[in-house]
């Protein structure tokens, strides 16, 4: 009799476990319209949120452990030092429209890829050296590529190659990941439907995805968007401000931090020798000095606390410390000292007169910092760092300029003198930096271009990046960058301020989740997430 | 309807009062960081509590309404004076001055003037004080704010021409100078005055919508528009009524302006 008893319980429980992995719409929003649904030139965030919904990958890098795991390949081999990668694909696997996979569709991916013409950033990452990339279908589910060059950390890369159908008619709409593009209305949302073909099963033998759809709502305003949250219109915010974190978290909504993001804000002064800046004030922004002391004089503790509400730390420098791999755990934040500060600042022949800091010559220390118009955090950094140097003596005027106006003068025309922005590393690898790190790279942004290093120290810096690319022995590599890390310390061509936490808002109603701190934070296991069902 | 105006005389003259003497009633100063209380309630040493960065709101409200409210009305003075020229000028003279002033007014009613701003802003020298920055700002506003005026003067100053009275004057041998400043500028008193009164909370709007994109005020120097972007995330705004302040001052002394105007109106 008591068995007949727990029947119905148990009937209940095993329905409520059913209804909360099948079927339903996940909900969340895009901030902007993707620019292509190309997974080869997909450069904005949007796009990259409907590659990595509806791509299939060889590998996929696993967000909370960031090991590599396959995907369509099963087993992967590196050899030549990276130089070479021979996949085993599985088999029998279909696109989203039916059309077959093949190896035939990895080489033409590749090919497309590696295309100079394209221009994919996404293939510039596999540009190692001089040459072409080949690729070598060895039987029909083993397929090799070859690169002129070793290509470090070459297994991870492939997380954000899609492969791309060679036949199908839809082209790169046919998708093997969980899910593809159904529907879509220009300016208001995408519907992505379950791939009915997507090849993966969980532990039951159930296929996933989970869920029937994915509504993905473009909008730009972050407040909008969490009131819609609020009232239960979207399941997921992937990166929700300390402000709205905090008013969220005071209505018991399931908020959570996951901890410091790789991301990074900081500030550096313009050191491009043919800048329109007077010449005393070049020579201030290049010395290591003056820079050291501007990165005592600024509390960073409270930048954390109060422009992030104590969601974000103190930064170290170019990684963060959440990048466990590659963070060079010998370094400490810098420490905020204007005592200190001000003995730097001494050496070099500053002094104190009254409450004003001069140089040598007796010129006011003055400069401005320039940053994004309508970015509530930087303009209040700016403000606070403001006041922090206002103790040293030194004036600061906070300039707001609108983005465009902003890109114009730190890469046109070099008329800023000191500049506040942030940097999201999506890529954790060293590689990701070079095009920041090359004295010669675009992005070298304190002084880019350069046709020689200016300093000794940028020189080492070009050595050892060039180094470690070349390498394909993983402990030097993270030696030469942890030599990089050391360096940019000593020097603060940036000066890291404060390395922001992974604040991700996730509806109690959604399953299976584990936010990361790496992008997607929320959904980067999306093909088991599940919608819990009240009826 | 008197108390009304009695009211808004009141509200004007508290502002006047406020904004002159804004050091002694805020003496915490405006962008003092008390950082260990940001985000403070009201309280006795806050009055309106503190904002983000632990800056005393009452201090802000302050110094804010001093430079809206001084630099607004010294913005609708300029424009009213620009529209005064342009549009007498081209009702005076007619003909092909008319239609060259007629097309300059086209011109900047045309221009958009929310990008004209922010590329004015972008082009600022970057080391200029807070307080050139906003003078500049509202130079600009009342730079591109006379147009519509101008076309009202112009049309009012072109029917004073065909005034029998005018046709008098001239026959009795008055003309140029003398017949505008007895005749012309006399009669035009009205809606110049109403276009300066209107002009002010234009511009105190425009500079609030400036500020609320960033693109007001530099820090620390508050205004009415950088106080009223703390209120974007209305929607998510905690009961805190005290922040809702500078946007009750913003009407309040808009209306008070509206109601004077309206007097004005009447006796135009």
């Amino acid at each position: 009799m008591k068995r007949l008893q727990v029947l119905p319980v148990m009937l209940l429980l095993g329905c409520t476990t059913l209804l909360a992995q099948s079927g339903g719409e996940l909900r969340f929003c895009l901030r902007s319209e993707p620019k292509t649904f190309n997974p080869l030139l997909v450069e904005d965030d949007a796009s990259e949120t409907v590659r990595y919904l509806t791509g299939g990958v060889l590998v996929r890098v696993n967000r909370v452990t960031l090991k590599p795991q396959p995907q369509l390949a099963s087993e992967w081999k590196v050899s030549d030092g990276g130089k070479r990668i021979r996949f085993k694909l599985r088999e029998g696997l279909k696109y989203s429209d039916g059309t077959p996979f093949s190896t035939a569709d990895v080489a033409y991916t590749i090919a497309q890829l590696m295309d100079p013409a394209l221009h994919s950033s996404t293939g510039d990452a596999f540009r190692s050296g001089e040459g072409k990339a080949e690729t070598r279908i060895v039987s029909a589910n083993v397929v090799e590529i070859s690169f002129p060059a070793p290509v470090a950390n070459l297994v991870d890369l492939f997380d954000t190659v899609a492969i791309m159908s060679a036949k199908s008619p839809q082209k790169e709409m046919a998708t093997l990941g969980p899910f593809y593009v159904a529907e879509r209305k220009a300016g208001s949302y995408l519907l992505l439907k379950r791939n009915p073909y997507y090849w993966k099963k969980d532990s039951a033998g159930r296929q996933l995805p989970y869920l029937d759809s994915i509504r993905l709502d473009i909008e730009q305003n972050p407040e909008i968007e969490a009131m819609r949250y609020k009232r239960g219109e979207v399941h997921l915010i992937n990166t929700v401000s300390p402000a709205i974190f905090e008013k969220l978290s005071g209505d018991s909504a399931s908020v959570r931090d996951a901890g410091a993001s790789t991301d990074t804000e900081q500030l550096w002064f313009n050191q491009v020798p043919n800048a329109p800046i007077p010449a005393y004030k070049r020579e201030w922004f290049s010395s290591t000095n003056f820079r050291r002391a501007i990165s005592e004089a600024i509390n960073r503790a409270d930048l954390a606390r109060i422009v992030f509400h104590g969601h974000a730390i103190p930064s170290v420098g170019i990684v963060s410390p959440s990048n466990t791999a590659w963070f060079n755990s010998n370094l400490k934040p810098h420490p905020y000292d204007t005592a200190s500060a001000l003995r730097r600042l001494q050496q070099d022949g500053f002094h104190l007169q009254g409450d004003t800091l001069r140089d040598r010559a007796g010129n006011a220390v003055e400069f401005s910092i320039v940053t994004n118009a309508g970015n509530r955090a930087r303009e209040s950094m700016a403000t606070m760092i403001q006041q922090d140097l206002k103790k040293i003596g030194i004036k600061v005027n906070v300039v707001t300029l609108d983005f465009n106006s902003l890109l114009e003068r730190m890469t046109q025309t070099f008329n800023y003198e000191a500049c506040l922005l942030g940097f999201q590393k999506v890529d954790l690898d060293p590689n990701g930096q070079m095009a920041v790190w090359l004295s010669s790279a675009d992005n070298h942004q304190w002084n880019p271009s350069q046709k020689t290093p200016a300093t000794p120290w940028e020189a080492e810096i070009d050595k050892l990046m060039k180094a470690q690319a070349a390498s394909g022995d993983q402990h030097k590599r993270k030696q030469y960058w942890d030599r990089v890390q050391q360096i940019e310390w000593e020097q603060e061509p940036f000066i890291y301020l404060v390395n922001k936490d992974a604040l991700v808002a996730i509806a109690p109603t959604v399953k299976n989740t584990e936010p990361s701190v790496f992008s997607p934070q929320t959904f980067w296991n999306v093909e088991t997430l599940a919608l819990a069902q009240s009826h | 309807m008197k108390i009304v105006r009695s009211t808004a005389i009141v509200v004007l003259v508290l502002a006047a009062f406020a904004i002159l003497f804004a050091n002694h009633l805020a003496p915490a100063g405006y962008e003092k960081q008390f950082r260990e209380i940001p985000q403070a309630a009201a309280s006795a040493h806050h009055l309106l509590g503190t904002d983000d960065l632990g800056r005393d709101r009452w201090a802000r409200l302050l110094f804010g309404m001093r430079v809206s409210l001084t630099l607004a009305p010294l913005a609708a003075f300029f424009t009213t004076v620009l529209a005064g020229l342009v549009g007498g000028i081209a009702g005076y003279c007619g003909g092909w001055v008319e239609r060259f002033c007629k097309l300059l007014i086209d011109f900047f009613l045309s221009v958009p003037w929310l990008f004209l701003l922010i590329t004015v802003r972008a082009v600022l020298p970057l080391n200029i004080s807070p307080q050139a920055s906003v003078a500049v700002t509202f130079t600009s506003l009342g730079l591109l704010g006379w147009a519509a005026s101008a076309r009202i003067i112009c049309s009012g100053a072109k029917e004073l021409m065909k005034s029998e009275f005018v046709w008098m004057a001239r026959a009795a041998g008055f003309s140029g100078f003398k017949l505008i400043r007895l005749h012309l500028l006399p009669n035009l008193r009205g809606a110049l005055f109403a276009q300066f009164w209107i002009s002010i909370p234009v511009f105190i709007i425009a500079e609030a919508n400036l500020g609320a994109l960033g693109l007001g005020v530099s820090e620390p120097l508050p205004s009415l528009g950088s106080l009223l972007r703390e209120l974007q995330d209305a929607v998510m705004l905690r009961p805190e009524p005290w922040r809702l302040l500078p946007l009750a001052v913003l009407i309040v002394v808009i209306s008070s302006f509206q109601v004077l105007l309206n007097k004005q109106e009447v006796r135009a």
